[in-house]
């Protein structure tokens, strides 16, 4: 029997719009209905809107679903978008050792932001290509003239591939890469006993900087800015062998343009 | 094609629908829809059986709300054409159902379209979004009264800054 005192709350009217309720009480909630219009009237008015909203939205999805939704696509481009994101977090732990090794020289000058994304690419591209064997680069360095002429049209600058005979390594050749800024030139070298270094090159709006050290793992970087020109000179983290090809190359490219008067 | 890709793939109708209310359009409807796909096929190792809608639904509303609050620290650019109500046929009252959408509060939206339009029970909801089954029950009370009160004509208050 209903209890005539017994009131009906409105969180189980919803229950009851919403088929939450069980049998047994829809029966009592229908009867308090029956009695009291103004909930009934409630009642009606969410009812009329759940039907506005299947009625607007309902048919919606129901036609053939966009190609951008095969499955089989999605997993693929997911995999690829995991391999480039793994990529992306060696880089980014090779930029973070780089920075420490940064700051605890104490240097602040250089913008940080072209500093590190040309080392962290330049020392990216030494990794990847020194392992080479058979095809380290696109253009082997016994066309040098050719070389240089080809990188320079690209990054629409004249560049330089320095003579690093005196150090004791050989020109192997370079290549053309994706930077930060855009095209960047790729020279690698060769000493004696297989040792590689390599330079990479780009543009940039830095200000000039002398060499900068950038040390990882087992690389490590020089950088400098001549001339809206970023370089990165990288090989094995040995400092002062390091330090004297960075410098040899520096000279070089500093001198680039003939001396006035000279 | 995998068992759970099946099931992932039969739910993909329902999951247009429900981001399509839920955002009231539909570019950014199947942007969010994709989304979910993409985050459902790369987490196949974290469903372990049970209701596939359920567990869908629950990623497309998580990354709605990622959506929402990225938005909320950007100006909103809100097209002059309303795209959503350009494709309704005629005007039979279906246009005023998405405004009143529109201003609800997130959670209270999805909280309702996942009981009207989804099917979905009290119990389901609140595992969907998180939350006690009394906090959705309240939602929905909150959006029924709110869309009540639009509709019969009651001048909105303020519009809801998104």
């Amino acid at each position: 029997m209903i209890d005539k005192d017994q009131t009906i709350s409105e969180e189980e009217l919803h229950a009851y719009v919403d088929g939450e309720l069980p049998a047994e009480r829809r029966g009592v909630i229908e009867s308090w209905l029956t009695a009291h219009p103004e909930d009934a009237a409630k009642v009606a008015a969410w009812r009329a809107q759940a039907d506005l909203i299947r009625a607007r939205y309902g048919a919606v999805g129901s036609d053939q679903p966009p190609q951008r939704f095969n499955l089989a696509r999605l997993a693929r481009r997911r995999r690829a978008g995991l391999a480039a994101a793994a990529a992306a977090a060696v880089v980014a732990a090779f930029v973070a050792g780089g920075v420490v090794g940064w700051m605890a020289r104490g240097a602040e000058a250089a913008s940080p932001s072209d500093l590190d994304r040309f080392t962290a690419d330049a020392l990216e591209a030494y990794r990847l290509y020194v392992v080479e064997v058979r095809h380290p680069v696109e253009v082997p360095g016994d066309q040098r003239p050719h070389l240089v002429e080809w990188l320079s049209k690209r990054l629409g600058s004249p560049l330089r591939a320095p003579e690093l005979e005196r150090m004791g390594l050989k020109l192997v050749g370079g290549r053309l890469l994706p930077g930060p800024t855009g095209a960047s030139a790729f020279f690698m070298y060769e000493g004696p006993s297989g040792e590689r270094f390599t330079l990479y090159c780009g543009h940039t709006s830095d200000q000039e900087t002398a060499l900068r050290y950038t040390t990882g793992n087992q690389n490590a970087a020089y950088y400098w800015v001549d001339r809206n020109l970023a370089y990165v000179l990288s090989g094995p983290a040995e400092r002062a062998k390091l330090h004297d090809i960075a410098q040899a190359a520096y000279d070089q490219i500093d001198t680039r343009t003939p001396p006035r008067g000279g | 094609m995998s068992e759970f890709r099946q099931r992932i793939e039969a739910a993909i109708p329902a999951l247009r629908r429900y981001a399509r209310a839920l955002t009231r359009d539909a570019e950014t409807a199947d942007d969010i829809v994709q989304d979910t796909l993409v985050r459902a096929l790369r987490s196949e190792h974290l469903f372990h059986g049970g209701d596939m809608r359920a567990w869908l639904y629950t990623i497309l509303t998580n990354l709605n709300r990622n959506r929402l609050r990225s938005l909320s620290r950007r100006p909103t650019l809100t097209s002059i054409n309303d795209n959503d109500a350009a494709t309704t046929g005629p005007d039979t009252g279906s246009r005023d159902i998405s405004r009143a959408l529109d201003d609800l509060a997130e959670d209270q939206r999805a909280a309702l379209l996942l009981v009207v339009l989804e099917g979905l029970t009290y119990r389901e909801v609140a595992e969907v979004q998180g939350v006690p089954i009394g906090t959705v029950m309240s939602r929905l009370a909150r959006a029924r009264m709110q869309i009540k009160a639009y509709l019969d004509g009651e001048r909105p208050a303020l519009r809801r800054v998104k």
